[in-house]
């Protein structure tokens, strides 16, 4: 059986991991290659470079972190952060990157989706949603969640899918760096809309909120996080065990 | 050494430094000297069957893979690599693969229930079929290797030598002789991976 996949998420700014509260409050943590090595050999699924400053400072990724990391590190390996163009795309998958993630970018250039599809299959193409939820309506919020679009959250994910793209992460600015527990009603409503994998982001405080993931939404595939992953409140090896004996499909080493 | 053919499909970057952290010299080529000289070759690939198909003939690279598998060489084809060991494909039409390998090429979908999310993507357990493969020599069956796919290799039982669970099982691995195919990613399953790519190494 298919597992449930664990992605810690490496927010890079400058070359160095960081963390953010609601988006804000950026704190040096440590070097992205050493974290991404600590990670894939305490059995994380897959990993998640983002570039969390690139959307509004227009900040390119450092692809030699990039290029180094997946030289030495064997698992999937998704980046995001400033992607707007199919250039930007063919730059972090020539250092070997397997899927890009787009979030600004394709609300920008909802174009950009169904383009990089066509090039690069649609394994390759993550949507990346910041939502919150405004007056009863889930939004989707562009520049690292700090402006709201307007757009209605599940027609731009059903949209970007139809466009191409293979995964969804799910990023509540709600739930983002509070720490009790994942929005599962926000991933609720897009489990029902759309049928490639979707990734939970942002609330997890501790092993049981992601045991109350996919138990509560057994089409949810994957649960990331960052700092709890970063600053050791949970340790990913105990979590997949935690995981297992709940009998939730873990991959354990 | 060992080549990577080059044939203008997928990124190889991986693939290449997985080879250089275990330690295997490996070139990534479409010179056809080259190919001839290697000791061991691997046909990756992702994307679409039919112009994957196609650039192989193209570009020679059919004929020269062909001839080392042939000849004896330790050959192994990676995701779509390995559907185009088989005979032939039906994704989207119907294709003519490289045959070294019996089998033929089918969607998943309508293969397995319909609730289940198609590609099949992430970490699923190899589930060994027949005497164990040379290729699992390092590894134990139930370890967990990384799927990204939409068809699968049917009609290959009497070669498949592990298969994984989707609603139904689907073909993982094949062999037949010298000439090896996965349909999951060993540059991208951490340590399992590795151990495979370690074991094709020393064929």
């Amino acid at each position: 059986m298919i597992t449930k996949r664990i992605i810690p998420c490496l927010d890079v700014k400058d070359g160095r991991v960081v963390k953010g509260i609601n988006f804000k409050g950026l704190g040096d943590v440590a070097s992205p290659v050493e974290l991404a090595e600590y990670y894939t050999k305490a059995g994380a699924d897959e990993l998640v470079f983002y570039d969390i400053t690139a959307s509004s400072e227009g900040r390119k990724l450092f692809t030699d972190i990039l290029t180094e990391t997946a030289s030495r590190v064997f698992i999937p390996l998704t980046v995001g952060g400033g992607i707007g163009s199919i250039e930007d795309f063919d730059r972090v998958l020539k250092c070997g990157a397997d899927k890009v993630s787009v979030n600004s970018g394709a609300i920008r250039n909802p174009k950009i989706i169904g383009e990089a599809a066509k090039l690069y299959g649609d394994q390759c193409v993550v949507i990346s949603a910041d939502i919150a939820l405004i007056d009863g309506v889930y939004r989707v919020f562009s520049k690292g969640g700090r402006e709201n679009t307007g757009m209605e959250a599940i027609d731009w994910i059903k949209r970007c899918v139809a466009d191409g793209a293979g995964e969804v992460v799910v990023n509540s600015i709600d739930t983002d760096g509070v720490k009790k527990g994942f929005d599962l009603p926000l991933l609720k409503e897009v489990c029902r809309a759309v049928s490639v994998p979707v990734i939970a982001s942002g609330g997890a405080g501790c092993i049981q909120d992601f045991i109350d993931l996919f138990e509560e939404i057994p089409q949810v595939d994957a649960g990331l996080a960052a700092s709890i992953f970063h600053f050791g409140e949970v340790a990913i090896s105990d979590l997949k065990k935690a995981m297992a004996d709940a009998g939730i499909p873990a991959r354990l080493l | 050494m060992l080549a990577i053919i080059d044939y203008g499909v997928g990124n190889l970057f991986s693939l290449q430094s997985s080879l250089k952290y275990i330690g295997q010299e490996a070139v990534v080529t479409s010179d056809p000297e080259t190919i001839r000289r290697a000791d061991r070759i691997i046909l990756p690939g992702v994307g679409a069957y039919e112009d994957a198909a196609r650039k192989l003939r193209e570009t020679g690279m059919a004929e020269l893979v062909t001839e080392a598998a042939k000849a004896g060489k330790p050959l192994m084809g990676i995701c779509l690599g390995m559907q185009l060991l088989l005979e032939r494909s039906f994704e989207y039409g119907e294709h003519k693969g490289l045959g070294l390998i019996k089998g033929t090429v089918v969607p998943i979908k309508g293969a397995v229930p319909s609730e289940l999310k198609i590609p099949h993507i992430g970490w699923n357990g190899l589930k060994f079929m027949g005497a164990k493969s040379p290729l699992f020599k390092y590894i134990k069956e139930g370890d967990c290797v990384y799927f990204v796919h939409s068809f699968y290799g049917a009609d290959c039982r009497a070669n498949t030598i592990a298969v994984t669970e989707y609603g139904c099982e689907l073909t993982a691995a094949v062999a037949e002789g010298n000439v090896f195919g996965c349909q999951f990613h060993p540059e991208k399953s951490g340590e399992v991976g590795m151990n495979i790519l370690r074991a094709f190494c020393e064929l």
